[in-house]
C-alpha cells in the first residue's frame, strides 16, 4: 500500500518539472502512487518508473475535464481510499487548491496550501501574509492534503526504477451532479514567454511606462523572462489583467524581479517581496520600491531599459 | 423575468492591506485591529445587487443577505454591505469561532446558510475571489462540497436565468464558459463589475435595516466542531521574515543600463 498519493492532471506527452518535483518530494515521505487524469503516454509511464512510483491509478471515465473541480475531487477521493494513502500531494495552481479543498471535506482531511517544504513528520512549511511570515503547520487528521508550490524541490529520479501497476478507479456515479459544466473553452494566444508564476526572472512595469510596455517586453525577452505589471498598468488596460503582480493579482517569488516605473506601494510589494533579488528603476528617488531593492537606479526607464537590453544581447553574443 | 432571487453574500472584515499585518497569540491568528470590508468582497456584493435589481430589487421580493462571520468588528463589514444596498445583514459570532481553519469556517458557514435557507431556499451564495488575509482560497470550494453544490470560482461575468447560471472564467492560457444549476456557490473576480459607493440615501436606509446576530447554538453547531478544537490544521510556529533592506542605489549618469547588466552578471543572473 502506497502512503503518498500524487495527483497529476493531464500529464501530456512529458511530465512538467513541477510534477517531477511532486514525485521527488513524495518519495522522500514514503512509497508513492500517482492518480492521473487524461491520456497516459509511454514517456510519462517511463518517467513514473524512473521516479520509483509503485502504482498508477486512472479514472473509469474520460469526461472529468468537462466539469469544474467537483468531479476530479470525487475521483481523487476514491483513489486515495484505494491506495490507502495518508498524504496527498497536488500542484498549487488555483484548480489544484480547489480540488484539494473539496477532497479535504470528502476525506475529513486537513488541507495546507502554498507548501514549500515537508518534514518527515508531516510538518509543512509555507509563507503567509504576502511573505511577511514563514509558518510551520500540521494537519490533525489521519489523511493530509498538501498543495505544493513549484521550484522548491530539485527533481531526482529514484536509485532504481520501479515497475508500477496500473489500476482503474471507479469514479462515483454522482460525482458530476454537484459540478458546473464547461460548455466552451477558447485557448488564448501563447506569448512564448515563461509562465509568470513559475518564471525564474520577471520584468514588471507600472504607471511609469505610460502605456508603452515595449521596453519591458524587450528586456524580458533578452533575459528569457516573464512580463509582469502593477495594478495601475493593468487597470489602465496597457497589458492583460493576467500579468498583474500584487495583493489582488499573482504572487511571484522568482530569482530576479526587475521593477520598472512601479512606485512599489504595499499592494504591489505583497506580490513580489519574496523574490531573491530585486532590481528597481524609477524616476522618483522617493519611491518605496527603493527601500526593498537590492539594486536601484534613479533614472528614466526609457533610457535605462533599452541600454540594458542592448548590453545583454551584446554579452550573450 | 418572473423569478426572484435569494442571494447570500459572504463578506469578511480583514486587516487593511495598506498597513503592516501581524500574526498574534495562541495559534498565530491574524491581528484584525484595523479592519475593513474586504475590498474583494465588494465585487460579490455588487454582482448580487445587480442580479436583484434586474428583477425589481427588494420591493419585488429579491433578497441580498450579507453574512459575515467573526468577532464584534465583523459587524462593520455587514453595515457597509447594508449601506451599499444589501436587504438584510447577518452576523455569525461566537466565542468558540476564533482560530477556525478553512474546514471549520466552511462548516460554520454551511450551517448558517442552511439555517438562512430554512424558510425559502437560497439560490446563490456569492463570495469574493479570495480573502486578502488568509489567502488560502479554500473556503468557497469547501463550502460548496459541504452543501453538495456546484462551485464556480473566479467568475468574470455572471448571468442567471431559469434556475441556471452561466459564467465566464479567465485563466492565463484560456477563457471558458461554464453552466451550473442553482443553487450554486460562485466567487467573482475584480473584473466582473465596478462596485458602487454607498450614497447618502443608502447610508440613511441602512440605519433602518436590521442585523440578525446568530450564535453557534442558533445554527446547530457544537463549539467543539469549530475554532482551534474543530480545525483539521494547526500552525505550530510562525516567524516574522526579516524586513528587506535597501541595497545599492545609483542615479543614472548615462550608463545605468550597463551597470544594471554588470550587477546581474555579478549575481550570476544572466
Amino acid at each position: 500500500m502506497a502512503n503518498v498519493l500524487i495527483f497529476i492532471d493531464n500529464p501530456g506527452a512529458a511530465l512538467k518539472k513541477s510534477s517531477l518535483e511532486l514525485l521527488t518530494l513524495g518519495r522522500s515521505l514514503g512509497e508513492t502512487a500517482v492518480a492521473v487524469n487524461g491520456d497516459l503516454g509511454s514517456g510519462v509511464s517511463a518517467a513514473f518508473a524512473d521516479y520509483g512510483v509503485s502504482s498508477v491509478y486512472r479514472p473509469s471515465v474520460q469526461d472529468l475535464d468537462d466539469y469544474l473541480v467537483a468531479a476530479k475531487a470525487a475521483y481523487l477521493a476514491a483513489a486515495v481510499q484505494a491506495a490507502g494513502a495518508t498524504t496527498v500531494l497536488l500542484d498549487n495552481s488555483p484548480e489544484g487548491k480547489e480540488i484539494a479543498a473539496r477532497l479535504g471535506i470528502r476525506l475529513s482531511a486537513g488541507v495546507i496550501t502554498d507548501v514549500v517544504a515537508v518534514d518527515q513528520d508531516g510538518t509543512a512549511h509555507k509563507s503567509v501574509l504576502a511573505g511577511s511570515y514563514t509558518t510551520a503547520a500540521k494537519t490533525t487528521t489521519p489523511v493530509s492534503v498538501l498543495t505544493v508550490k513549484a521550484n522548491n524541490v530539485a527533481p531526482e529520479p529514484a536509485a532504481g526504477p520501479s515497475a508500477p501497476e496500473t489500476t482503474t478507479i471507479d469514479v462515483p456515479a454522482d460525482s458530476t451532479s454537484a459540478a458546473a459544466r464547461i460548455t466552451s473553452r477558447e485557448q488564448k494566444v501563447a506569448s512564448g514567454r515563461p509562465d509568470l508564476t513559475d518564471a525564474r526572472i520577471v520584468v514588471a512595469g507600472g504607471r511609469g511606462l505610460d502605456g508603452d510596455f515595449g521596453p519591458v517586453e524587450q528586456l524580458a525577452d533578452a533575459l528569457g523572462a516573464a512580463v509582469g505589471a502593477s495594478r495601475a498598468a493593468t487597470d489602465a488596460g496597457w497589458i492583460s489583467h493576467d500579468a498583474q503582480v500584487g495583493q489582488t493579482g499573482k504572487t511571484v517569488s522568482p530569482q530576479l524581479y526587475i521593477s520598472a516605473g512601479i512606485s512599489g506601494a504595499i499592494q504591489q510589494k505583497a506580490g513580489m517581496q519574496t523574490a531573491k533579488v530585486i532590481v528597481a528603476v524609477n524616476k522618483d528617488a522617493e519611491s518605496p520600491v527603493f527601500e526593498i531593492a537590492d539594486f536601484g537606479i534613479i533614472g528614466d526607464l526609457f533610457d535605462v531599459l533599452p541600454q540594458a537590453t542592448e548590453e545583454i544581447k551584446k554579452r550573450k553574443g | 423575468m418572473e423569478e426572484t432571487l435569494k442571494i447570500i453574500v459572504l463578506v469578511k472584515h480583514v486587516p487593511d492591506t495598506q498597513f503592516d499585518r501581524h500574526l498574534n497569540g495562541e495559534g498565530y491568528t491574524t491581528d484584525r485591529g484595523e479592519s475593513i470590508l474586504s475590498e474583494l468582497d465588494e465585487y460579490a456584493l455588487e454582482a448580487a445587487l445587480q442580479l436583484a435589481e434586474a428583477r425589481g430589487g427588494g420591493k419585488a421580493g429579491n433578497q441580498v443577505i450579507a453574512l459575515s462571520m467573526g468577532p464584534s468588528g465583523a459587524v462593520n463589514a455587514v453595515k457597509k454591505s447594508l449601506q451599499m444596498g444589501a436587504t438584510e445583514g447577518v452576523h455569525l459570532t461566537d466565542d468558540a469561532l476564533p482560530g477556525s481553519d478553512a474546514a471549520a469556517t466552511s462548516l460554520a458557514l454551511a450551517a448558517a446558510i442552511r439555517h438562512l435557507g430554512a424558510g425559502a431556499p437560497v439560490d446563490l451564495v456569492l463570495t469574493g475571489m479570495a480573502s486578502t488575509d488568509g489567502e488560502t482560497s479554500l473556503v468557497p470550494a469547501q463550502l460548496a462540497e459541504r452543501l453538495g453544490l456546484p462551485q464556480v470560482t473566479f467568475a468574470s461575468s455572471l448571468e442567471v436565468d431559469g434556475g441556471r447560471l452561466t459564467a465566464r472564467r479567465d485563466a492565463d492560457t484560456y477563457s471558458e464558459t461554464v453552466e451550473a444549476s442553482l443553487p450554486a456557490v460562485v466567487s467573482v473576480t475584480d473584473q466582473i463589475n465596478e462596485p458602487r459607493y454607498p450614497n447618502f440615501k443608502g447610508i440613511i436606509a441602512a440605519k433602518r435595516k436590521s442585523i440578525t446576530t446568530l450564535s453557534l447554538s442558533d445554527i446547530g453547531v457544537d463549539p467543539s466542531q469549530v475554532g482551534h478544537a474543530g480545525s483539521w490544521t494547526t500552525v505550530t510556529s510562525a516567524e516574522e521574515r526579516p524586513p528587506r533592506t535597501a541595497g545599492t542605489i545609483i542615479t543614472d549618469e548615462g550608463d545605468a543600463g550597463i551597470k544594471l547588466v554588470d550587477f546581474l552578471a555579478a549575481q550570476k543572473l544572466l
